[in-house]
Protein backbone atom coordinates (compact mmCIF):
# COMPACT_ATOMS: atom_id res chain seq x y z
CA UNK A 1 0.00 0.00 0.00
CA UNK A 2 1.40 3.51 -1.53
CA UNK A 3 2.15 6.23 1.31
CA UNK A 4 -1.41 8.03 0.34
CA UNK A 5 -3.48 5.65 0.82
CA UNK A 6 -1.79 4.36 4.19
CA UNK A 7 -2.04 7.80 5.91
CA UNK A 8 -5.96 7.05 4.64
CA UNK A 9 -7.01 5.01 7.42
CA UNK A 10 -7.06 8.01 10.08
CA UNK A 11 -9.74 9.53 7.97
CA UNK A 12 -11.95 6.52 9.02
CA UNK A 13 -12.38 6.59 13.03
CA UNK A 14 -15.05 3.37 12.48
CA UNK A 15 -12.22 1.16 11.25
CA UNK A 16 -10.28 1.70 14.34
CA UNK A 17 -11.97 -0.16 16.53
CA UNK A 18 -12.31 -3.82 18.19
CA UNK A 19 -15.16 -5.97 17.33
CA UNK A 20 -15.44 -9.26 19.39
CA UNK A 21 -12.06 -8.28 21.37
CA UNK A 22 -10.38 -8.04 17.53
CA UNK A 23 -9.66 -5.43 15.67
CA UNK A 24 -12.56 -4.60 13.11
CA UNK A 25 -11.85 -6.00 9.32
CA UNK A 26 -14.43 -4.23 7.89
CA UNK A 27 -15.23 -6.53 4.41
CA UNK A 28 -18.59 -5.67 3.78
CA UNK A 29 -18.36 -2.32 1.16
CA UNK A 30 -20.44 -3.99 -1.69
CA UNK A 31 -23.49 -3.35 0.74
CA UNK A 32 -22.29 -0.18 2.14
CA UNK A 33 -18.78 1.41 2.47
CA UNK A 34 -17.43 3.52 5.50
CA UNK A 35 -17.44 7.48 5.41
CA UNK A 36 -14.60 9.26 5.92
CA UNK A 37 -14.07 12.27 8.50
CA UNK A 38 -14.61 14.80 5.30
CA UNK A 39 -17.89 13.55 4.53
CA UNK A 40 -19.24 13.63 7.86
CA UNK A 41 -17.74 16.77 8.22
CA UNK A 42 -19.93 18.11 5.19
CA UNK A 43 -22.95 17.14 6.50
CA UNK A 44 -22.14 18.59 10.13
CA UNK A 45 -21.22 22.02 8.55
CA UNK A 46 -23.83 21.89 6.31
CA UNK A 47 -26.66 21.67 8.96
CA UNK A 48 -24.73 23.81 11.10
CA UNK A 49 -24.33 26.82 9.03
CA UNK A 50 -26.33 26.25 5.55
CA UNK A 51 -29.13 24.54 6.20
CA UNK A 52 -32.03 25.38 4.33
CA UNK A 53 -34.60 24.48 1.85
CA UNK A 54 -33.94 25.07 -1.55
CA UNK A 55 -35.24 26.51 -4.26
CA UNK A 56 -37.14 28.53 -1.97
CA UNK A 57 -37.47 31.70 -0.66
CA UNK A 58 -34.95 34.21 -0.85
CA UNK A 59 -33.65 34.17 1.97
CA UNK A 60 -30.21 33.92 2.84
CA UNK A 61 -29.76 30.35 3.72
CA UNK A 62 -31.86 29.33 1.50
CA UNK A 63 -29.43 30.84 -0.81
CA UNK A 64 -26.47 28.78 0.60
CA UNK A 65 -28.63 25.58 0.86
CA UNK A 66 -29.40 25.83 -2.87
CA UNK A 67 -25.83 26.59 -4.38
CA UNK A 68 -24.73 23.72 -2.02
CA UNK A 69 -26.80 21.42 -3.33
CA UNK A 70 -26.36 22.89 -6.83
CA UNK A 71 -22.70 22.67 -6.41
CA UNK A 72 -22.87 19.30 -5.05
CA UNK A 73 -24.67 18.04 -8.07
CA UNK A 74 -21.98 19.50 -10.75
CA UNK A 75 -19.61 17.31 -8.86
CA UNK A 76 -21.33 14.32 -9.65
CA UNK A 77 -21.71 15.23 -13.53
CA UNK A 78 -17.61 16.03 -13.58
CA UNK A 79 -17.02 12.87 -11.62
CA UNK A 80 -19.32 10.92 -14.13
CA UNK A 81 -18.55 12.90 -17.10
CA UNK A 82 -22.18 13.57 -17.49
CA UNK A 83 -22.86 16.63 -20.29
CA UNK A 84 -24.61 18.59 -18.14
CA UNK A 85 -25.85 19.18 -15.06
CA UNK A 86 -29.74 18.68 -15.98
CA UNK A 87 -29.04 15.18 -16.73
CA UNK A 88 -27.84 14.26 -13.43
CA UNK A 89 -30.85 13.71 -11.23
CA UNK A 90 -30.84 13.20 -6.80
CA UNK A 91 -32.46 10.22 -6.33
CA UNK A 92 -32.85 8.30 -2.44
CA UNK A 93 -30.41 5.94 -4.16
CA UNK A 94 -29.73 3.21 -6.91
CA UNK A 95 -32.70 1.16 -6.72
CA UNK A 96 -35.18 4.46 -6.88
CA UNK A 97 -33.19 5.50 -9.94
CA UNK A 98 -33.98 2.16 -11.64
CA UNK A 99 -37.64 2.10 -10.87
CA UNK A 100 -37.82 6.14 -11.85
CA UNK A 101 -36.66 4.42 -15.61
CA UNK A 102 -38.75 1.56 -15.31
CA UNK A 103 -42.03 3.36 -14.12
CA UNK A 104 -41.77 6.27 -16.42
CA UNK A 105 -39.47 5.77 -19.44
CA UNK A 106 -40.40 1.80 -19.60
CA UNK A 107 -44.54 2.56 -18.44
CA UNK A 108 -44.52 5.15 -21.64
CA UNK A 109 -42.08 3.16 -24.14
CA UNK A 110 -43.06 -0.64 -23.89
CA UNK A 111 -45.95 -2.54 -25.30
CA UNK A 112 -46.99 -6.09 -25.29
CA UNK A 113 -44.92 -8.08 -27.72
CA UNK A 114 -42.04 -6.29 -26.55
CA UNK A 115 -38.45 -7.47 -24.96
CA UNK A 116 -36.79 -6.20 -22.54
CA UNK A 117 -33.24 -7.45 -22.04
CA UNK A 118 -31.39 -8.39 -18.61
CA UNK A 119 -28.56 -10.60 -17.44
CA UNK A 120 -28.85 -13.49 -15.39
CA UNK A 121 -26.73 -11.89 -12.30
CA UNK A 122 -28.80 -8.76 -11.77
CA UNK A 123 -29.39 -7.46 -8.61
CA UNK A 124 -33.01 -7.71 -7.54
CA UNK A 125 -33.15 -3.73 -7.67
CA UNK A 126 -32.37 -4.07 -11.96
CA UNK A 127 -34.38 -6.92 -12.36
CA UNK A 128 -38.07 -6.40 -10.31
CA UNK A 129 -38.74 -3.21 -12.13
CA UNK A 130 -38.18 -4.98 -15.86
CA UNK A 131 -39.56 -8.00 -14.30
CA UNK A 132 -43.31 -5.86 -13.28
CA UNK A 133 -42.98 -4.03 -16.16
CA UNK A 134 -43.07 -6.78 -18.52
CA UNK A 135 -46.15 -8.14 -16.57
CA UNK A 136 -47.63 -5.49 -16.87
CA UNK A 137 -46.99 -4.41 -20.50
CA UNK A 138 -47.50 -8.10 -21.62
CA UNK A 139 -43.75 -7.75 -22.93
CA UNK A 140 -41.42 -10.23 -22.72
CA UNK A 141 -37.90 -10.47 -20.14
CA UNK A 142 -35.18 -11.91 -21.68
CA UNK A 143 -32.19 -12.86 -19.48
CA UNK A 144 -28.19 -12.86 -20.96
CA UNK A 145 -26.43 -15.64 -18.85
CA UNK A 146 -22.93 -16.78 -17.65
CA UNK A 147 -19.88 -17.51 -19.45
CA UNK A 148 -17.99 -21.20 -17.64
CA UNK A 149 -15.59 -18.32 -16.30
CA UNK A 150 -18.89 -16.41 -14.38
CA UNK A 151 -18.60 -13.50 -17.20
CA UNK A 152 -21.49 -12.09 -19.04
CA UNK A 153 -21.79 -14.37 -22.33
CA UNK A 154 -21.30 -11.64 -25.21
CA UNK A 155 -22.61 -13.90 -27.75
CA UNK A 156 -26.01 -14.97 -25.88
CA UNK A 157 -26.15 -10.98 -25.47
CA UNK A 158 -26.17 -10.73 -29.48
CA UNK A 159 -28.60 -13.44 -29.93
CA UNK A 160 -30.85 -11.97 -27.35
CA UNK A 161 -31.01 -8.05 -28.35
CA UNK A 162 -32.99 -7.62 -31.70
CA UNK A 163 -35.58 -5.19 -33.07
CA UNK A 164 -38.17 -6.81 -30.57
CA UNK A 165 -35.70 -5.12 -27.91
CA UNK A 166 -36.88 -1.98 -25.88
CA UNK A 167 -34.53 -1.95 -23.08
CA UNK A 168 -31.64 -3.75 -22.20
CA UNK A 169 -30.41 -3.08 -18.60
CA UNK A 170 -27.57 -4.61 -17.08
CA UNK A 171 -25.10 -4.12 -14.00
CA UNK A 172 -21.72 -2.35 -15.14
CA UNK A 173 -20.33 -4.02 -12.07
CA UNK A 174 -21.55 -7.74 -10.37
CA UNK A 175 -22.46 -7.45 -6.71
CA UNK A 176 -21.76 -11.39 -6.41
CA UNK A 177 -19.38 -12.46 -9.15
CA UNK A 178 -16.98 -10.18 -9.04
CA UNK A 179 -16.80 -9.13 -13.02
CA UNK A 180 -17.13 -5.90 -14.93
CA UNK A 181 -19.55 -6.02 -17.82
CA UNK A 182 -18.95 -5.06 -21.15
CA UNK A 183 -21.61 -2.38 -20.65
CA UNK A 184 -20.38 -0.02 -23.96
CA UNK A 185 -20.42 -2.88 -26.18
CA UNK A 186 -23.98 -3.88 -24.85
CA UNK A 187 -24.61 -0.44 -24.91
CA UNK A 188 -23.91 -0.26 -28.72
CA UNK A 189 -25.70 -3.49 -29.39
CA UNK A 190 -29.32 -1.76 -27.79
CA UNK A 191 -28.64 1.51 -30.14
CA UNK A 192 -28.13 -0.81 -32.97
CA UNK A 193 -31.42 -2.51 -32.49
CA UNK A 194 -33.01 1.04 -31.53
CA UNK A 195 -33.17 0.17 -27.51
CA UNK A 196 -32.00 2.35 -24.72
CA UNK A 197 -29.47 0.94 -22.45
CA UNK A 198 -29.84 1.30 -19.15
CA UNK A 199 -26.69 0.82 -16.68
CA UNK A 200 -26.49 0.10 -12.60
CA UNK A 201 -23.68 1.12 -11.10
CA UNK A 202 -23.80 0.44 -7.67
CA UNK A 203 -20.60 -1.62 -7.49
CA UNK A 204 -18.96 0.52 -10.24
CA UNK A 205 -18.87 4.10 -10.33
CA UNK A 206 -17.47 3.51 -6.07
CA UNK A 207 -14.44 1.62 -7.98
CA UNK A 208 -13.47 2.75 -10.91
CA UNK A 209 -13.81 6.03 -13.38
CA UNK A 210 -16.73 5.82 -15.17
CA UNK A 211 -17.56 8.17 -17.91
CA UNK A 212 -21.55 7.81 -19.31
CA UNK A 213 -20.60 9.96 -22.76
CA UNK A 214 -17.52 7.27 -23.02
CA UNK A 215 -19.77 4.13 -22.26
CA UNK A 216 -22.74 5.59 -24.44
CA UNK A 217 -25.60 4.61 -21.97
CA UNK A 218 -28.38 5.91 -22.01
CA UNK A 219 -29.50 5.93 -18.07
CA UNK A 220 -27.14 4.93 -15.38
CA UNK A 221 -28.20 5.06 -11.72
CA UNK A 222 -25.96 4.56 -8.38
CA UNK A 223 -26.11 5.18 -4.78
CA UNK A 224 -24.34 7.37 -2.90
CA UNK A 225 -23.56 5.48 0.19
CA UNK A 226 -21.54 2.72 -1.33
CA UNK A 227 -18.76 5.38 -2.69
CA UNK A 228 -18.30 6.24 1.03
CA UNK A 229 -21.52 9.42 1.10
CA UNK A 230 -24.71 9.17 3.21
CA UNK A 231 -27.09 6.39 2.87
CA UNK A 232 -30.82 7.43 1.20
CA UNK A 233 -29.13 9.36 -1.38
CA UNK A 234 -27.99 8.22 -5.27
CA UNK A 235 -27.72 9.59 -8.88
CA UNK A 236 -29.98 9.27 -11.95
CA UNK A 237 -27.84 10.11 -15.41
CA UNK A 238 -30.48 10.05 -17.98
CA UNK A 239 -29.50 11.96 -21.82
CA UNK A 240 -31.88 14.96 -21.60
CA UNK A 241 -33.77 13.66 -25.23
CA UNK A 242 -35.17 10.90 -23.28
CA UNK A 243 -35.46 12.20 -20.07
CA UNK A 244 -37.36 15.28 -21.16
CA UNK A 245 -40.00 13.07 -22.94
CA UNK A 246 -40.54 10.89 -20.32
CA UNK A 247 -43.83 11.70 -18.07
CA UNK A 248 -42.58 12.41 -14.20
CA UNK A 249 -41.98 9.70 -11.28
CA UNK A 250 -43.73 12.04 -8.65
CA UNK A 251 -45.72 14.53 -8.42
CA UNK A 252 -45.80 17.52 -5.87
CA UNK A 253 -43.63 20.52 -4.96
CA UNK A 254 -40.53 21.17 -6.70
CA UNK A 255 -41.72 19.47 -9.73
CA UNK A 256 -43.73 21.95 -11.20
CA UNK A 257 -44.26 24.43 -13.73
CA UNK A 258 -47.72 25.93 -13.37
CA UNK A 259 -50.56 24.47 -11.35
CA UNK A 260 -54.11 25.23 -12.40
CA UNK A 261 -57.22 23.25 -11.25
CA UNK A 262 -57.66 21.20 -13.20
CA UNK A 263 -53.96 20.74 -14.91
CA UNK A 264 -50.13 21.21 -14.20
CA UNK A 265 -47.07 21.65 -16.32
CA UNK A 266 -43.75 20.41 -15.31
CA UNK A 267 -40.18 21.92 -14.44
CA UNK A 268 -37.60 21.89 -16.02
CA UNK A 269 -34.91 19.41 -15.92
CA UNK A 270 -34.06 17.74 -13.61
CA UNK A 271 -36.58 19.31 -10.96
CA UNK A 272 -39.17 17.70 -13.13
CA UNK A 273 -37.67 14.26 -11.17
CA UNK A 274 -37.00 15.80 -8.01
CA UNK A 275 -40.62 15.67 -6.68
CA UNK A 276 -41.32 17.15 -2.60
CA UNK A 277 -38.10 18.52 -0.33
CA UNK A 278 -35.28 16.10 -0.90
CA UNK A 279 -32.21 14.96 0.77
CA UNK A 280 -30.19 18.11 0.73
CA UNK A 281 -27.90 17.41 3.46
CA UNK A 282 -27.64 13.76 1.32
CA UNK A 283 -26.77 15.54 -1.74
CA UNK A 284 -23.97 17.98 -0.08
CA UNK A 285 -22.40 14.48 1.86
CA UNK A 286 -22.32 12.90 -1.92
CA UNK A 287 -20.46 15.82 -3.12
CA UNK A 288 -17.80 15.25 -0.31
CA UNK A 289 -17.38 11.67 -1.10
CA UNK A 290 -16.72 12.67 -4.94
CA UNK A 291 -14.42 15.71 -3.69
CA UNK A 292 -12.82 12.69 -1.25
CA UNK A 293 -12.40 10.37 -4.26
CA UNK A 294 -11.27 12.43 -6.63
CA UNK A 295 -8.61 13.63 -4.52
CA UNK A 296 -7.08 10.31 -4.18
CA UNK A 297 -8.10 9.11 -8.26
CA UNK A 298 -10.09 6.63 -8.89
CA UNK A 299 -7.55 4.90 -10.95
CA UNK A 300 -5.94 4.73 -7.75
CA UNK A 301 -8.73 3.11 -6.31
CA UNK A 302 -8.60 0.95 -8.87
CA UNK A 303 -4.90 0.12 -9.14
CA UNK A 304 -5.10 -0.87 -4.70
CA UNK A 305 -8.17 -2.96 -5.08
CA UNK A 306 -7.13 -4.96 -8.00
CA UNK A 307 -3.64 -5.32 -6.28
CA UNK A 308 -5.48 -6.40 -3.37
CA UNK A 309 -7.60 -9.42 -4.93
CA UNK A 310 -4.20 -10.24 -6.96
CA UNK A 311 -3.07 -10.68 -3.53
CA UNK A 312 -6.13 -12.84 -2.21
CA UNK A 313 -7.68 -14.36 -4.55
CA UNK A 314 -5.15 -16.99 -5.25
CA UNK A 315 -4.37 -17.61 -1.59
CA UNK A 316 -7.99 -18.13 -1.00
CA UNK A 317 -8.29 -20.17 -3.42
CA UNK A 318 -5.48 -22.28 -2.20
CA UNK A 319 -6.84 -23.09 1.16
CA UNK A 320 -8.45 -26.47 0.50
CA UNK A 321 -12.03 -26.37 0.68
CA UNK A 322 -12.84 -22.71 -0.22
CA UNK A 323 -14.72 -22.06 -3.77
CA UNK A 324 -14.42 -19.18 -5.06
CA UNK A 325 -17.07 -17.58 -7.50
CA UNK A 326 -16.50 -15.44 -10.62
CA UNK A 327 -13.60 -15.43 -12.84
CA UNK A 328 -10.54 -17.32 -11.43
CA UNK A 329 -8.42 -14.88 -12.79
CA UNK A 330 -7.09 -12.39 -10.45
CA UNK A 331 -7.12 -9.36 -13.52
CA UNK A 332 -10.65 -10.09 -14.23
CA UNK A 333 -12.33 -10.04 -10.63
CA UNK A 334 -12.73 -7.07 -8.82
CA UNK A 335 -12.43 -6.44 -4.86
CA UNK A 336 -16.12 -8.47 -4.66
CA UNK A 337 -15.54 -11.74 -3.89
CA UNK A 338 -18.28 -14.33 -3.11
CA UNK A 339 -17.45 -17.59 -1.71
CA UNK A 340 -18.07 -20.99 0.13
CA UNK A 341 -16.59 -23.22 2.45
CA UNK A 342 -17.24 -26.95 1.68
CA UNK A 343 -19.82 -28.39 4.10
CA UNK A 344 -20.88 -25.34 5.62
CA UNK A 345 -23.64 -23.06 5.21
CA UNK A 346 -22.37 -18.87 4.83
CA UNK A 347 -24.23 -18.09 7.71
CA UNK A 348 -22.22 -19.84 10.24
CA UNK A 349 -19.06 -19.36 8.46
CA UNK A 350 -19.63 -15.52 8.62
CA UNK A 351 -20.49 -15.70 12.36
CA UNK A 352 -17.45 -17.33 13.18
CA UNK A 353 -15.56 -14.85 11.04
CA UNK A 354 -17.16 -12.00 13.00
CA UNK A 355 -15.84 -13.66 16.37
CA UNK A 356 -12.61 -12.75 14.70
CA UNK A 357 -13.56 -9.81 13.35
CA UNK A 358 -13.86 -9.94 10.38
CA UNK A 359 -17.12 -8.26 8.36
CA UNK A 360 -18.28 -9.96 5.91
CA UNK A 361 -21.91 -11.03 4.51
CA UNK A 362 -23.62 -14.55 3.79
CA UNK A 363 -27.13 -14.81 2.12
CA UNK A 364 -28.37 -14.44 -1.29
CA UNK A 365 -26.65 -10.86 -1.80
CA UNK A 366 -30.37 -9.95 -3.54
CA UNK A 367 -29.82 -12.03 -6.68
CA UNK A 368 -32.06 -14.96 -6.09
CA UNK A 369 -31.72 -15.99 -9.62
CA UNK A 370 -28.31 -15.91 -10.15
CA UNK A 371 -28.35 -18.23 -6.45
CA UNK A 372 -30.72 -20.41 -7.97
CA UNK A 373 -28.91 -20.50 -11.85
CA UNK A 374 -25.43 -21.24 -10.10
CA UNK A 375 -27.33 -23.87 -8.20
CA UNK A 376 -26.72 -22.03 -5.05
CA UNK A 377 -28.91 -21.32 -1.96
CA UNK A 378 -26.46 -18.85 -0.74
CA UNK A 379 -22.49 -17.62 -0.55
CA UNK A 380 -20.32 -16.07 1.61
CA UNK A 381 -18.60 -12.42 0.60
CA UNK A 382 -15.87 -10.54 0.98
CA UNK A 383 -15.52 -7.06 -0.72
CA UNK A 384 -12.83 -4.75 -0.25
CA UNK A 385 -12.66 -0.89 -0.42
CA UNK A 386 -9.72 1.33 -1.00
CA UNK A 387 -9.29 1.18 3.18
CA UNK A 388 -8.27 -2.28 3.49
CA UNK A 389 -5.01 -3.54 3.40
CA UNK A 390 -2.85 -6.56 3.12
CA UNK A 391 -3.03 -7.16 6.83
CA UNK A 392 -6.63 -7.26 6.43
CA UNK A 393 -6.54 -9.52 3.74
CA UNK A 394 -4.14 -11.59 5.94
CA UNK A 395 -6.75 -12.07 8.78
CA UNK A 396 -9.52 -12.72 6.02
CA UNK A 397 -6.92 -15.73 5.05
CA UNK A 398 -6.44 -16.72 8.60
CA UNK A 399 -10.24 -16.72 10.22
CA UNK A 400 -11.00 -18.89 7.13
CA UNK A 401 -8.40 -21.46 8.15
CA UNK A 402 -9.49 -21.28 11.84
CA UNK A 403 -13.46 -21.58 10.70
CA UNK A 404 -12.34 -24.54 9.08
CA UNK A 405 -10.51 -26.33 11.83
CA UNK A 406 -13.64 -25.07 14.64
CA UNK A 407 -16.05 -26.83 12.37
CA UNK A 408 -14.12 -29.72 11.45
CA UNK A 409 -12.94 -30.76 14.78
CA UNK A 410 -13.98 -33.87 16.52
CA UNK A 411 -18.30 -34.17 16.49
CA UNK A 412 -18.06 -33.02 12.76
CA UNK A 413 -16.19 -35.82 11.65
CA UNK A 414 -19.05 -37.71 9.60
CA UNK A 415 -19.59 -41.34 10.40
CA UNK B 1 -8.24 -16.68 20.02
CA UNK B 2 -11.84 -15.16 18.86
CA UNK B 3 -13.22 -18.43 17.90
CA UNK B 4 -13.20 -19.55 21.25
CA UNK B 5 -16.75 -17.63 21.62
CA UNK B 6 -18.02 -19.92 18.83
CA UNK B 7 -18.23 -22.68 21.12
CA UNK B 8 -21.14 -20.84 23.33
CA UNK B 9 -23.18 -20.93 20.29
CA UNK B 10 -22.45 -24.12 18.68
CA UNK B 11 -22.46 -26.40 21.51
CA UNK B 12 -21.70 -30.06 21.14
CA UNK B 13 -25.53 -31.32 21.76
CA UNK B 14 -25.88 -28.61 18.49
CA UNK B 15 -23.53 -30.10 16.20
CA UNK B 16 -24.89 -33.59 17.09
CA UNK B 17 -27.91 -32.32 15.51
CA UNK B 18 -27.26 -30.59 12.95
CA UNK B 19 -24.67 -33.30 11.52
CA UNK B 20 -27.58 -36.39 12.22
CA UNK B 21 -30.55 -34.80 11.96
CA UNK B 22 -33.59 -36.60 13.47
CA UNK B 23 -36.94 -37.17 11.86
CA UNK B 24 -34.98 -35.57 8.12
CA UNK B 25 -37.51 -37.32 6.08
CA UNK B 26 -40.61 -36.12 4.09
CA UNK B 27 -44.05 -37.83 5.15
CA UNK B 28 -46.25 -37.69 1.78
CA UNK B 29 -49.27 -38.40 3.60
CA UNK B 30 -48.98 -35.69 6.22
CA UNK B 31 -52.51 -34.19 7.53
CA UNK B 32 -50.55 -30.71 7.80
CA UNK B 33 -47.50 -29.67 5.32
CA UNK B 34 -45.55 -26.15 5.22
CA UNK B 35 -42.71 -24.56 2.81
CA UNK B 36 -41.09 -21.74 4.69
CA UNK B 37 -38.32 -19.39 3.47
CA UNK B 38 -36.01 -17.72 5.39
CA UNK B 39 -35.47 -14.11 2.85
CA UNK B 40 -32.33 -12.81 4.49
CA UNK B 41 -30.45 -16.52 3.52
CA UNK B 42 -32.69 -18.09 1.06
CA UNK B 43 -32.75 -21.19 3.41
CA UNK B 44 -35.84 -23.43 3.01
CA UNK B 45 -37.51 -25.70 4.97
CA UNK B 46 -40.41 -28.16 4.76
CA UNK B 47 -42.66 -29.68 7.64
CA UNK B 48 -44.45 -32.56 7.29
CA UNK B 49 -46.88 -33.09 10.46
CA UNK B 50 -49.13 -36.34 11.41
CA UNK B 51 -52.03 -35.18 13.58
CA UNK B 52 -53.98 -38.24 14.46
CA UNK B 53 -57.48 -38.48 15.54
CA UNK B 54 -56.91 -37.20 19.06
CA UNK B 55 -54.88 -34.20 17.44
CA UNK B 56 -51.49 -35.29 18.40
CA UNK B 57 -48.56 -35.30 16.53
CA UNK B 58 -47.86 -38.48 16.06
CA UNK B 59 -45.19 -38.31 13.33
CA UNK B 60 -43.27 -35.28 12.44
CA UNK B 61 -40.40 -34.50 9.94
CA UNK B 62 -38.60 -32.20 7.85
CA UNK B 63 -36.70 -31.68 4.90
CA UNK B 64 -35.00 -28.40 3.68
CA UNK B 65 -31.41 -26.98 3.69
CA UNK B 66 -29.87 -24.76 5.88
CA UNK B 67 -26.98 -23.20 8.44
CA UNK B 68 -25.84 -25.64 11.29
CA UNK B 69 -28.40 -23.62 13.77
CA UNK B 70 -31.19 -24.29 11.69
CA UNK B 71 -30.75 -27.31 10.87
CA UNK B 72 -30.47 -28.31 14.51
CA UNK B 73 -33.13 -26.77 15.34
CA UNK B 74 -35.30 -28.14 13.35
CA UNK B 75 -34.06 -31.65 14.50
CA UNK B 76 -34.20 -30.84 18.21
CA UNK B 77 -38.10 -28.96 17.68
CA UNK B 78 -39.04 -32.12 16.22
CA UNK B 79 -37.89 -34.35 18.90
CA UNK B 80 -39.96 -31.92 21.71
CA UNK B 81 -43.35 -31.99 19.64
CA UNK B 82 -43.59 -36.15 18.90
CA UNK B 83 -46.74 -36.83 20.79
CA UNK B 84 -47.54 -33.74 22.10
CA UNK B 85 -50.87 -32.30 21.48
CA UNK B 86 -51.66 -29.15 19.06
CA UNK B 87 -52.21 -27.09 21.50
CA UNK B 88 -48.92 -28.26 23.77
CA UNK B 89 -46.68 -27.96 20.74
CA UNK B 90 -48.38 -24.38 20.23
CA UNK B 91 -47.46 -23.67 23.42
CA UNK B 92 -43.94 -24.59 22.84
CA UNK B 93 -43.40 -22.75 19.79
CA UNK B 94 -44.64 -20.25 21.68
CA UNK B 95 -41.82 -20.44 24.82
CA UNK B 96 -39.15 -21.00 22.04
CA UNK B 97 -39.68 -17.80 20.51
CA UNK B 98 -39.70 -15.80 23.14
CA UNK B 99 -37.00 -17.68 24.39
CA UNK B 100 -34.46 -16.74 22.07
CA UNK B 101 -35.60 -12.78 22.81
CA UNK B 102 -34.86 -13.08 26.45
CA UNK B 103 -38.25 -13.23 27.69
CA UNK B 104 -38.52 -15.22 30.99
CA UNK B 105 -40.40 -18.66 31.08
CA UNK B 106 -40.93 -20.84 34.09
CA UNK B 107 -38.13 -23.46 34.24
CA UNK B 108 -40.51 -26.16 33.79
CA UNK B 109 -41.22 -24.71 30.01
CA UNK B 110 -37.99 -24.73 29.34
CA UNK B 111 -37.37 -27.91 30.36
CA UNK B 112 -40.45 -28.84 27.84
CA UNK B 113 -38.39 -27.78 24.82
CA UNK B 114 -35.50 -30.50 25.99
CA UNK B 115 -32.21 -30.20 23.78
CA UNK B 116 -33.81 -26.82 21.75
CA UNK B 117 -33.58 -25.13 25.28
CA UNK B 118 -30.08 -25.05 24.79
CA UNK B 119 -30.70 -22.28 21.75
CA UNK B 120 -31.24 -19.82 24.62
CA UNK B 121 -27.80 -19.11 23.48
CA UNK B 122 -28.69 -17.52 20.63
CA UNK B 123 -29.72 -14.22 22.27
CA UNK B 124 -25.94 -13.16 22.22
CA UNK B 125 -25.67 -13.55 18.36
CA UNK B 126 -29.10 -11.65 17.11
CA UNK B 127 -28.44 -11.94 13.69
CA UNK B 128 -28.63 -15.66 13.75
CA UNK B 129 -32.21 -15.38 15.81
CA UNK B 130 -33.49 -16.13 12.74
CA UNK B 131 -31.75 -19.55 11.96
CA UNK B 132 -33.49 -20.67 15.34
CA UNK B 133 -36.51 -19.99 14.94
CA UNK B 134 -37.42 -20.82 11.56
CA UNK B 135 -39.10 -24.51 11.98
CA UNK B 136 -40.78 -23.28 15.11
CA UNK B 137 -42.50 -20.96 13.11
CA UNK B 138 -43.13 -23.35 10.64
CA UNK B 139 -44.66 -25.46 13.31
CA UNK B 140 -46.83 -22.99 14.54
CA UNK B 141 -47.99 -21.67 10.99
CA UNK B 142 -48.68 -25.53 9.98
CA UNK B 143 -50.84 -26.48 13.05
CA UNK B 144 -52.94 -23.30 12.97
CA UNK B 145 -52.73 -23.67 8.68
CA UNK B 146 -51.38 -20.54 8.01
CA UNK B 147 -49.78 -21.70 4.90
CA UNK B 148 -48.33 -18.58 3.55
CA UNK B 149 -44.82 -18.28 2.41
CA UNK B 150 -41.91 -15.95 3.95
CA UNK B 151 -40.94 -15.26 7.40
CA UNK B 152 -42.07 -11.78 8.47
CA UNK B 153 -39.50 -9.45 9.20
CA UNK B 154 -37.27 -9.89 6.69
CA UNK B 155 -33.81 -7.53 6.26
CA UNK B 156 -33.35 -5.66 3.47
CA UNK B 157 -30.20 -6.70 1.77
CA UNK B 158 -27.65 -4.41 -0.37
C1 LIG C 1 -25.45 -4.14 -8.30
C2 LIG C 1 -26.38 -3.44 -7.38
N1 LIG C 1 -27.46 -2.81 -7.86
C3 LIG C 1 -28.31 -2.15 -7.08
C4 LIG C 1 -28.13 -2.06 -5.72
C5 LIG C 1 -29.15 -1.34 -4.91
O1 LIG C 1 -28.62 -0.26 -4.22
P1 LIG C 1 -29.46 0.50 -3.11
O2 LIG C 1 -29.94 -0.53 -2.14
O3 LIG C 1 -28.49 1.45 -2.51
O4 LIG C 1 -30.60 1.19 -3.80
C6 LIG C 1 -27.02 -2.71 -5.17
C7 LIG C 1 -26.70 -2.71 -3.76
O5 LIG C 1 -27.39 -2.87 -2.84
C8 LIG C 1 -26.14 -3.41 -6.01
O6 LIG C 1 -25.07 -4.05 -5.52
Amino acid sequence: MDNTLSKLLQDFPILDQKVNDERLVYLDNAATAQRPNQVIEALTHFYQTDNANVHRGVHTLAERATADYEAARRKVQKFIHAPEPEEVIFTKGCTDGLNLVASTYGEANVSAGDEIVISIMEHHSNLIPWQQLAIRKGATLKYIHLTDDGELDLEEAKQLITDKTKIVAVAHASNVMGTVNPIKQLAKLAHQHGAVFVGDGAQAVPHMAVDVQDLDVDFYAFSGHKMMGPTGIGILYGKRELLEAMPPYQYGGEMIGFVHQQESTWAELPYKFEAGTQNIAGAVGLGAAVDYLTGIGMSVVRAHEQELVNYLLPKMEAIDGVQVYGPQDPAKHTGVIAFNLENLHPHDVATALDMEGVAVRAGHHCAQPLMEYLGLTATARASLYLYNTQADADRLLVALQETKEFFNHGSRETK
Amino acid sequence: MGLEKLNSLYREVILDHSDHPHHKHALPDATHKITLKNPTCGDVINLDIQLDDQDRISDIGFTGDGCTISQSSASMMTDAVMGKSKDEALNMAKTFSDMVIGKKHPQKDLDELQDAAILSNIMTFPARIKCATLSWWALQRALLKQPDGNVDDSEKEE
